[in-house]
């Protein structure tokens, strides 16, 4: 059932861009950073970790859930160490994803020529 | 030819782009890369032995790293005039605009290229997350007090 579930949150949030891309004349750059907020938003509600329940590792996928992890590790610094913690712990728990993204992109650009 | 005729034309001679197929393709490709990273999940868990938590990290350092090589091989472009948004709204679409990006301005140099440009897409999602969840939580600290 997960992976019914997974297919469904993906593809719905993927269509969503789509739609958005084809009918207006925002970007991806647009729609990624408006998905981040929306992500945020859907965590400031407790929801994505109901759809994170849900889809499994398929919710986890998409960038909204940079903006869940934001928010919740943000929250949990304060938790933990009042407003100092918010700004200790905001960027803990994506910082996996940030870093394979600079290293690898770093090692590739060293390796490769850009193509054209 | 005035400017109303000169649309007309230009409206009649653009290629028409089925915005029903894309949607569709969106859908399908990006429930399938949904149903892909569970699979991976699942797959490394059994076979690390991993917790949910870790699995789930190997699992987006392995789509960030194949979305990095893709792109620097040229194909990543090419992937996505088919798979439309299926592959720029999973964490891939991320790791892709670092890639183009480096890779884009390698010419003017490491510093002055790379180092300053890299984040020139993904620095927007990185600034909006981090504002909207600042300003989230502080909203949710002063409603809990």
């Amino acid at each position: 059932m997960t992976y019914v579930y997974a297919f469904v949150f993906v593809g719905l949030l993927c269509l969503i861009a789509q739609v958005i891309i084809d009918n207006t004349c925002l970007t991806f750059g647009h729609v990624t950073s408006m998905f981040v907020v929306l992500g945020a938003i859907l965590g400031f509600f407790d929801v994505y970790d109901k759809i994170i329940e849900l889809a499994g590792a398929g919710a986890s996928l998409p960038i909204t859930s940079f903006g869940n992890l934001l928010y919740h590790a943000g929250l949990d610094g304060y938790l933990q160490n009042g407003i100092l913690g918010i700004f200790q712990n905001m960027l803990s728990t994506t910082s996996a994803g940030i870093t394979a993204t600079v290293v690898f992109a770093f090692i590739m650009t060293l390796i490769f020529k850009p193509k054209d | 030819m005035n400017k109303e005729q000169y649309g007309k034309i230009v409206k009649k001679n653009t290629p028409k782009e089925d915005r029903f197929l894309n949607a569709l393709k969106a859908f399908i490709f990006g429930g399938l890369f949904g149903v892909l990273a569970e699979l991976i999940m699942q797959f490394l868990r059994r076979l690390f032995n991993l917790t949910v938590l870790d699995a789930t990290v190997w699992m987006m350092i392995i789509f960030i790293f194949f979305a990095c090589l893709l792109t620097a091989l040229g194909v990543f472009d090419k992937i996505t005039t088919f798979l439309k948004a299926a592959i720029i709204i999973p964490i891939t679409g991320f790791a892709h605009s670092v890639t183009s990006a480096a890779l884009d301005y390698k010419q003017d140099g490491l510093i002055q290229g790379v180092g300053s440009n890299c984040f020139k897409m993904a620095g927007s999602v990185i600034l909006y997350g981090v504002i909207s969840a600042f300003i989230l939580v502080i909203i949710g600290v002063i409603i809990n007090v």
